[in-house]
């Protein structure tokens, strides 16, 4: 980022400094990395609820004449299975080049009338990465497919076990919404779009409404007992123990989603069927196996080990790299996701990171590193 | 008590210098997860990385304020390193230090002049 470019502010910018948050820039924007303090805010998302300002994400829509040709548009480019998409439901999917390497993860969102005419569909993509996706959708969507960013849209996330219940003082959406679906709602007569998503491995919402709404909503939902605001520090720290993979770190545009543990975002008949920007890449790695995988990994004793760090075999030899670390506030225990061969990253196998020419040793282990708690009552 | 500009104190008794973080040091790192800390015994030039502080965000290394031999260090920390953040010029001092050089306390800030540093 240039240096004199202007970070940008949020709707919920006063309210932040209100909150006594802490800000930092990311992605271009000035948001509050912690406002108490990040482990109390983790703790805070795990036991109650956490409203987090998430306004620098990319809201894109992209219209067709009718759904079925947006869809065959967007399948077009992406690996996921669009077109069998209920109104209502979302999918989460990848961006990759021609070699398969990903550009960028999303989540898209076939709306509901409620939310959008026929032929439209939503994607929510990495702050960060929102110019260069936008670029690439628009170079590569067939011509009569019409992009366009949300305009003057904030999006705030409402997240743990408490959420649905503040949520429902003001809407009976929770009801009707299963983890990964979205509808319109209307709290205290400000209109929103609202999923059951999010980035914490807790239940909990997102909610897209219009900027000059933002700090009435976040106050409505702040009143409550059980909800306050957290920062991008608890975010990160919340995401890594739910094993979620963050664009950047865990994910670049030199790892494929076989690799990187994410296959979930290619669609399955699309894996035999390709017809999607690196679908022979895919193809080939599907085939001969995956070289390396992401991998999770618990180390022994408190020092996190974070991204850079190496990991060596037996001899000292360096066979691998952490791509994201923490300490766990939840498990007490230094946690981290990194890429190895393949036959090192089973579960159960000894591994060993260098810390400031420090040896840690650790064991590759399931993830998440803590339990989802997604809600899937009205799944079928 | 003085302060280095990297937001260190030491406190001294006699040659023996007592090490830490100070309170807004600690509340700029955030919470504190980790300590790494030297090894008693081992001498140091003033300026050299002597310990590391790992809060939940990142590694923060910690800079000998001073000359001199580890006298002691801090085993609880090991246990609870939170202790920085709940008590930083008391129970969470980080080490002791002989002092090689007892001159080099004058480069130090006084309490004044580090609260007008931190503004």
């Amino acid at each position: 980022m240039n240096n004199n470019q202007q970070l940008i502010k949020t709707s919920l910018y006063d309210l932040h400094i209100e909150h006594g948050a802490r800000m930092v820039s990311f992605a271009g924007y000035e948001l509050p990395i912690q406002y108490k303090g990040i482990v109390a805010e983790h703790n805070h998302t795990r036991e109650q609820a956490s409203l987090f300002d998430v306004s620098h994400m990319g809201q894109i829509i992209i219209k067709g004449e009718d759904f079925a040709s947006t869809a065959k548009a967007l399948e077009a480019i992406i690996p996921a299975n669009i077109i069998d998409l209920e109104q209502g439901d979302m999918r989460y999917s990848v961006l990759l080049n021609e070699n398969g390497g990903i550009i960028d993860d999303l989540i898209i969102t076939r709306p509901t009338d409620e939310q959008a005419s026929d032929g439209t569909i939503f994607i929510v993509v990495n702050g960060a990465t929102k110019a260069n996706d936008f670029k690439f959708m628009q170079e590569n969507l067939a011509k009569e497919i019409e992009i366009s960013f949300e305009k003057n849209k904030s999006l705030l996330a409402l997240q743990g076990p408490k959420a649905a219940s503040v949520l429902s003082r003001f809407s009976d959406i929770g009801e009707k919404l299963s983890f990964m679906q979205s509808d319109a709602t209307s709290i205290k007569g400000i209109k929103c779009n609202i999923s059951r998503s999010g980035y914490t491995g807790e239940d909990g919402f997102e909610i897209s409404l219009n900027d000059k709404d933002a700090s009435k909503l976040a106050n409505t939902l702040l009143d409550e007992q059980e909800a306050e605001f957290a920062g991008l520090g608890a975010r990160d720290s919340l995401r890594l123990e739910a094993g979620l993979c963050l664009y950047g770190h865990d994910m670049n545009e030199k790892i494929d989603p076989i690799s990187a543990s994410i296959i979930f975002a290619i669609g399955k008949h699309r894996r035999l069927e390709g017809g999607f920007i690196g679908d022979k890449k895919i193809q080939n790695i599907l085939k001969d196996g995956a070289k390396q995988k992401r991998a999770g990994i618990i180390f022994e004793g408190r020092m996190p080990v974070r991204e850079g760090a190496k990991l060596v075999d037996e001899q000292g030899n360096e066979i691998g790299n952490i791509t994201s670390g923490t300490f766990s506030p939840i498990l007490q225990k230094p946690i981290a996701m990194g890429y190895l061969p393949i036959k090192r990253a089973k579960i159960g196998t000894k591994i060993t990171a260098i810390v400031r020419n420090k040896q840690v040793n650790g064991e590759i282990v399931r993830m998440p590193f803590v339990a989802n708690n997604y809600v899937r009552a009205f799944s079928g | 008590m003085k302060y280095t500009s990297e937001h260190e104190y030491v406190k001294t008794e006699g040659d023996i210098g007592t090490i830490g973080i100070s309170d807004y040091a600690q509340n700029q790192l955030g919470d504190i997860v980790f300590v790494e800390l030297p090894e008693v015994g081992k001498a140091f030039n003033k300026g050299d990385e002597i310990a590391v502080i790992e809060s939940v965000k990142a590694a923060s290394e910690l800079y000998a304020p001073i000359s001199g031999t580890i006298t002691q260090i801090n085993e609880q920390l090991d246990i609870e390193p939170a202790l920085v953040n709940s008590s930083p010029e008391d129970k969470g001092w980080i080490f002791k230090i002989k002092l090689n050089n007892a001159s080099e306390l004058d480069d130090l800030m006084d309490e004044e002049a580090y609260a007008s540093h931190i503004g």
